[in-house]
């Protein structure tokens, strides 16, 4: 077993060594690091909740995470916007010191100021803090979706490709079937009879893009299966399960990650186009196409509302493509030197 | 082709079954706190019963679904009570007419500009194409759109091209000629929007298959034979680097016909994309379920002819 995950480390070293090389897939990579932060530290960068208070005389730790009842108890978690300390009292706010959620209807649709640096929505919600709450869904759609697509992929993709025979054609019939549905009609069809959530958009995104991955898989694996290695393994009387996860998966598996960067990428597009349509998250969530939506209904003039969430999407979604490329190119075993 | 079919066949079947009204919805809703219960769901609910047999047992639930999937009858629309069908012939026609133009706008473009890049390999021109080609392919196509209206389509900016429909409203009474240049000004921001994802893709793919070619052992032969560059290119390598490019076309298909969603709705164009959309706002089920089995089976055909095309394109290939 040892040896096993020696031989796997330095094909992912050898693998990171080719990436390195290309600063497109390294630009790529830090813009995704970036927006995982973004994502995951939110709060802490947009919101009017402090980060770090004294209030009455107790100090309050992360407030933005935490719901204090004594905090609760007094309403301010409503109002944290009007609620300016006292004498020595004091707050650290984040950076962004609005609440994505904060409606002020006296300063709808106003464009970028030095007060809100992107401007306003028509709820007079500030956009800088939507579009960063709104990385957190964009990014968990993503990710989630891709990874039911994967689980399924790899799954049905690994059965056909090893037990070949009817089971073999009972996945291909399945993938062909998938492919003659145009994708995005696939999703609003299922969404019109489905209550509007955002798990569902997940789940539904990741159920019709398995396919790909498990064409893939099952070619790996019908290659692999031929390999001595599986013989030896089949010989010593290892489990069909144990033969396919434990031996052949590890060498069938590194296309499946290309596809998967490219796979979010997809996803964050879908559930943009699906929020932009209006069949996506509801209202009051934010989401870089439910932003952009707005904008279209304002598009004669608020230019802010085009031009910010639009860019957001396309900056992600062209870092996970740049990163997939690269990353395809780095496992390319011709284009090794 | 029949395995795909009734593969469609379970698939629609299955996405019905989730609607208001079949038992299978009322446990799934149940959980997630009942759905509105006014009177208008009530209708809905009431209608698509009967519509798809909701009540009776599922084996003959499907046969029935099968039966309206065969003879193309997909029940009359909430919303105005015509056939699902004839709304379905109208659209149609339309998103036919701007996939095929997309498509072959895309191949027209992203032909040359695969094979110009591929000859210039390393080249400035070839990275700074490259390059472009790779944003078009990440720019959502609905951004593009709202741009394009906001910048040359009224606004504040250029009111250089209309931002609704695919006519103009004196259309009929136009001469064939006026009558094609209002179309094609109508549908240039549209067409455009559809196009440039699938352009940067397949003349992407144009210059890897190029390049593939390129390298083989045939193509350095006529090299030796001290052909011209041109005559290598053109001549040689050209038809082989084709053939995965056809094969492209199959997979392109249902991209295009699901994206006409998205610019259809944009661009108010009554085609199957704006059907679809509205379908699903108005909750309009027999329509919904109509067009998203006419585009499956559509696309069937789409994908049989791709194939058909492919084993034109490279004799290696035969039919089993």
């Amino acid at each position: 077993m040892a040896a096993h995950t020696a031989k796997k480390q330095t094909y992912w070293r050898l693998v990171w060594r080719q990436f390195r090389r290309r600063p497109r897939g390294i630009a790529g990579l830090v813009v995704i690091v970036l927006m995982a932060v973004v994502a995951v530290f939110a709060p802490f960068l947009a919101g009017d909740v402090p980060i770090l208070m004294k209030k009455d005389g107790v100090l309050y730790v992360l407030p933005n995470i935490i719901t204090y009842s004594s905090l609760q108890e007094q309403r301010l978690y409503a109002n944290f916007d009007r609620w300016q300390p006292a004498e020595g009292e004091w707050a650290v706010r984040p950076p962004v010191p609005y609440g994505y959620q904060r409606q002020a209807l006296f300063e709808r649709l106003q464009p970028p100021s030095r007060e809100h640096w992107l401007g306003t929505d028509d709820g007079g919600r500030d956009v800088l803090s939507r579009l960063i709450h709104a990385a957190r869904i964009s990014m968990s759609v993503g990710v989630v979706a891709v990874g039911i697509a994967v689980l399924l992929g790899v799954l049905l993709g690994a059965l056909a490709g090893y037990y070949g025979g009817w089971v073999d054609s009972v996945v291909l019939r399945m993938i062909e079937t998938m492919l003659v549905f145009p994708t995005f009609f696939f999703i609003i069809t299922v969404i019109a009879f489905l209550p509007p959530s955002i798990y569902n958009i997940m789940i539904v995104i990741g159920l019709t893009s398995w396919p790909g991955v498990a064409r893939l898989v099952r070619g790996e694996v019908l290659r692999e299966r031929q390999q001595d290695y599986v013989a030896a393994a089949r010989a010593t009387g290892l489990s069909a399960t144990r033969i396919v996860f434990r031996h052949i998966l590890p060498n069938a598996i590194s296309p499946v990650f290309v596809y998967a960067t490219f796979g979010v990428a997809g996803a964050i597009l879908a559930e943009s186009a699906l929020s932009f349509l209006g069949f996506g998250i509801r209202p009051p969530d934010p989401s870089w196409g439910e932003l952009l939506k707005q904008g279209k209904t304002h598009v004669d003039f608020a230019w802010w509302l085009v031009l910010f969430p639009g860019l957001a999407i396309f900056v992600t979604v062209t870092a996970f493509n740049l990163v997939g490329e690269s990353l395809r190119d780095a496992m390319d075993p011709r284009l090794r030197q | 082709m029949i395995p795909t079919f009734i593969g469609v066949s379970l698939i629609t079947f299955v996405i019905i079954q989730l609607a208001p009204g079949s038992p299978i919805a009322a446990k799934l809703m149940f959980s997630d706190n009942g759905m509105s219960t006014d009177a208008a769901s009530q209708k809905i609910m009431e209608d698509t019963k009967r519509l798809y047999g909701l009540d009776k047992p599922i084996p003959v639930q499907y046969g029935l679904w099968l039966g309206r999937l065969v003879t193309l009858d997909f029940g009359k629309s909430y919303k105005d009570q015509r056939p699902v069908l004839d709304k379905i012939g109208e659209a149609l026609p339309i998103t036919i007419q701007l996939s095929l133009l997309s498509i072959f706008l895309a191949y027209l473009i992203a032909l040359p500009a695969g094979i110009f890049s591929a000859t210039r390999q390393y080249s400035l021109v070839d990275s700074g194409l490259t390059l472009t080609l790779f944003i078009l392919y990440s720019l959502p196509s609905f951004w593009v759109a709202t741009l394009l209206i906001m910048f040359f389509a009224g606004g504040e900016y250029y009111n250089w091209f209309p931002a609704h429909g695919i006519s103009s409203i004196d259309a009929k009474s136009m001469t064939a000629w006026d009558w094609t240049m209002d179309r094609l000004w109508h549908m240039a921001l549209p067409l455009f929007c559809y196009t440039y994802g699938s352009l940067a893709m397949i003349s992407r793919y144009m210059r890897g298959s190029m390049l593939e070619t390129i390298r083989q052992d045939y193509i350095r032969t006529a090299r030796a034979f001290g052909f011209s560059e041109r005559a290598v290119v053109y001549r040689y390598a050209l038809r082989n680097s084709l053939i995965p490019i056809v094969t492209l076309l199959g997979g392109l298909l249902p991209a295009l016909i699901g994206g006409s969603v998205i610019i259809e709705s944009i661009f108010s164009i009554p085609g199957m994309g704006r059907l679809a959309f509205e379908g699903v706002l108005s909750r309009d089920y027999p329509l919904v379920m109509g067009v998203f089995a006419i585009s499956a089976l559509l696309t069937m055909f789409g994908l049989l002819l791709s194939d058909i095309l492919t084993a034109i394109v490279n004799p290696k290939i035969t039919f089993d």
